[in-house]
């Protein structure tokens, strides 16, 4: 596309030669370098801490240097009174259920916001985008006393209703925008390709979806599993998920905050998602945007 | 809201339907009831999880709180209260003993609350602002075409996908007296243990977690610009910093603004980051972090306060929504395709 151009501005300057040492490509790189630094060294330095022995925790050494697994079975030990391995099997049970029950129900919310005209559509979404931003203060205050009088504090219901008043508006904005993408004409190719209702729908509809749907509950699982607010008010022991785990562990000395412990605890809840966004890099980013600007 | 030139489509898919008029009302008739029926799910589950706690902190707020009443030194039920404890927060008044009201002593939740009020806006302004400045910076780089780009969006989802309550403890770790950003720096700060160093670090520990969200969605409002533009001003003579000023700046505004409202209203409901790095000391508890320390020693009081936060950032919102032209909702649904 710069040939055009390059044509009718090429009076003096010769046109973009193969490759030219070009300055401007050098900086890009030097400022992608850095956004690389950025992003990655206080992560990079939390793996590095992770596996590091205890008597070396603020050793600056910035490679991994007097690695150890030891940091990973203190998270895993309940002597010292956490219960890790039951602070993860609560986030994923309360980011399963609010994933499911939000995908379950907004799914067919989004169908109507991409493909249908109704009266007060605008003010219907208005609803779900300022929902999605709502406060998490606003809720814990009354559902704290409503949940103490009936029974429910430190139930996983207790975690699910207040994480779907922000999953579910989330789901439903973000599929909206995706089914707003999808070639919806093929359903009807498929109708008059002879498919009934139901195999359109099998056949032609259901694939095209899939991906979509599969972003937005990744997303959906995600804003669950980090949630804390709402978890370290409402949770007790038994239901206390990892997020507050990590900020209220205990270490072996008290008064004395077991940093390298700590950094593995995050590593094991960081790593899962980071493999996983990693992997759906494209579509998660498609996801995140779409509600905003598309 | 949308431009012309960065939607295309939409043009082509109003005048899909512009011919019968008639039939698209309609359509739009027969339409409406399918819709709701479907949206019915959704939105009453969202009344139940929304609406209802919200109607019920409101009426809350209006109630006394249970307990000894300074006024008698009785245990007192409750009871109406009127608007005492919104003046309880706003003009600061405590019960005094032996009745009447005075001002709250200081050190007391409700003697903090214009503090609180200051540092979430001061918070929200200073992240928001780190992050708009960089955010389009790394949009910009990303937007280019260079080797490695691929890299550079999968390092950006990084800090986003890191929990913030692991944030929270990793930037506690760096900024430990004896960790690595004193070592680093050659300082000998206590960073989470004194205000504006406390302060400061929630600040960069936020603006490291947020700001890739903010560089993706102005990211995805640079690739809407079509590159012609650029070529037909790189013609027409216009300089690097003219094509920015005059195309870029002018045809992202709709993605900046939508990104720059949701990241002021997740800043003014900030929690995390302070809750765990300083627990609210050092002048870092933002109004979040004061309704939660209310929640255990009044409930109504505590009401009163989140619907007080929650009507600030509903405030803001609609300031932004209705003034700065921060149109989510436009954005949302002016998509080519809705037919």
């Amino acid at each position: 596309m710069s040939t055009a151009t390059a044509s009718k501005t090429s009076t003096s300057s010769v046109e973009r030669p193969k490759r030219p040492f070009n300055w401007g490509s050098l900086r890009t790189y030097i400022s992608a370098v850095i956004i690389l630094i950025w992003c990655m060294a206080p992560f990079y330095w939390m793996l590095v801490t992770a596996f590091r022995d205890v008597g070396y925790t603020f050793d600056t050494t910035p490679f991994f240097t007097h690695v150890t697994w030891d940091n990973f079975a203190t998270v895993f030990d309940e002597s010292l009174g956490n219960h890790f391995g039951r602070n993860l099997l609560n986030s994923l049970i309360v980011g399963a259920v609010t994933t499911v029950v939000a995908l379950l129900v907004g799914v067919f919310a989004a169908y109507a916001l991409a493909r249908l005209n109704f009266r007060f559509k605008f003010v219907v979404l208005g609803f779900i985008l300022g929902a999605s931003m709502f406060p998490g203060v606003a809720l814990v205050t009354p559902l704290f006393q409503l949940f103490t009088n009936i029974g429910w504090f430190g139930t996983y219901q207790a975690l699910i209703i207040p994480n779907i008043s922000f999953v579910l508006p989330l789901t439903v904005y973000t599929l909206t925008s995706f089914f707003r993408e999808m070639p919806w004409e093929l359903e009807e190719a498929a109708r008059i390709d002879g498919c009934t209702q139901g195999q359109a729908f099998r056949k032609v509809i259901l694939p095209l979806a899939a991906p979509a749907t599969f972003t937005t509950a990744i997303l959906a699982f995600i804003a669950s599993w980090n949630e804390f607010l709402i978890a370290s008010q409402l949770s007790n022991d038994s239901t206390k998920t990892v997020t507050v785990a990590i900020a209220y562990f205990a270490g072996a000395q008290p008064h004395q905050e077991p940093y390298t412990a700590v950094m593995a605890a995050g590593t094991v809840v960081t790593i899962p998602l980071v493999v996983l966004v990693l992997i759906f890099q494209r579509k998660i980013v498609a996801g995140l945007t779409a509600g905003a600007v598309k | 809201m949308s431009t012309e030139l960065q939607k295309p489509d939409a043009t082509a898919a109003t005048g899909h339907t512009m011919p019968s008029r008639e039939s698209a009302d309609r359509k739009q008739l027969t339409q409406g009831r399918w819709a709701y029926t479907l949206l019915a799910p959704s939105l009453i589950l969202l009344a139940i999880v929304i609406i209802y706690p919200v109607l019920n902190a409101i009426i809350m707020s209006f109630q006394k709180d249970s307990g000894l009443d300074p006024a008698t030194g009785f245990f007192s039920e409750g009871g109406p209260a009127g608007f005492e404890n919104y003046t309880h927060w706003l003009l600061q008044q405590c019960t005094a003993p032996g009745g009447g009201s005075l001002a709250c002593p200081p050190g007391t939740l409700g003697a903090q609350f214009w503090d609180s009020m200051g540092t979430t806006f001061f918070f929200t302004v200073v992240t928001v602002a780190f992050e708009t400045v960089l955010g389009f910076w790394m949009a910009v780089i990303m937007a280019r075409a260079f080797r490695g780009r691929s890299l550079i969006r999968a390092a950006v989802l990084v800090p986003w996908a890191i929990p913030t309550a692991v944030t929270a403890k990793l930037w506690f770790f760096i900024f430990a007296f004896e960790g690595i950003a004193n070592k680093l720096f050659g300082t000998q700060i206590l960073w989470t243990g004194s205000e504006w160093p406390a302060k400061w670090a929630i600040i960069i520990a936020d603006v490291w977690k947020t700001t890739p969200f903010m560089a993706l969605l102005i990211l995805a409002g640079l690739q809407l610009i079509p590159d012609e533009v650029y070529e037909a001003a790189k013609v027409d003579g216009a300089s690097t910093w003219q094509r920015f000023r005059l195309i870029t700046l002018p045809l992202v505004k709709p993605a900046l603004m939508v990104a720059i409202l949701f990241r002021v209203l997740d800043a003014l409901r900030m929690y995390d980051l302070p809750a765990i790095m300083t627990q609210g000391a050092n002048g870092t508890t933002t109004l979040s972090i004061l309704v939660v320390q209310q929640i255990r020693q009044g409930f109504n009081t505590a009401a009163a306060l989140s619907t007080i936060t929650f009507l600030v950032i509903f405030l803001v919102a609609f300031i932004f929504v209705r003034f700065l032209g921060a149109n989510a909702v436009d954005a949302a649904t002016s998509s080519g395709k809705a037919k």
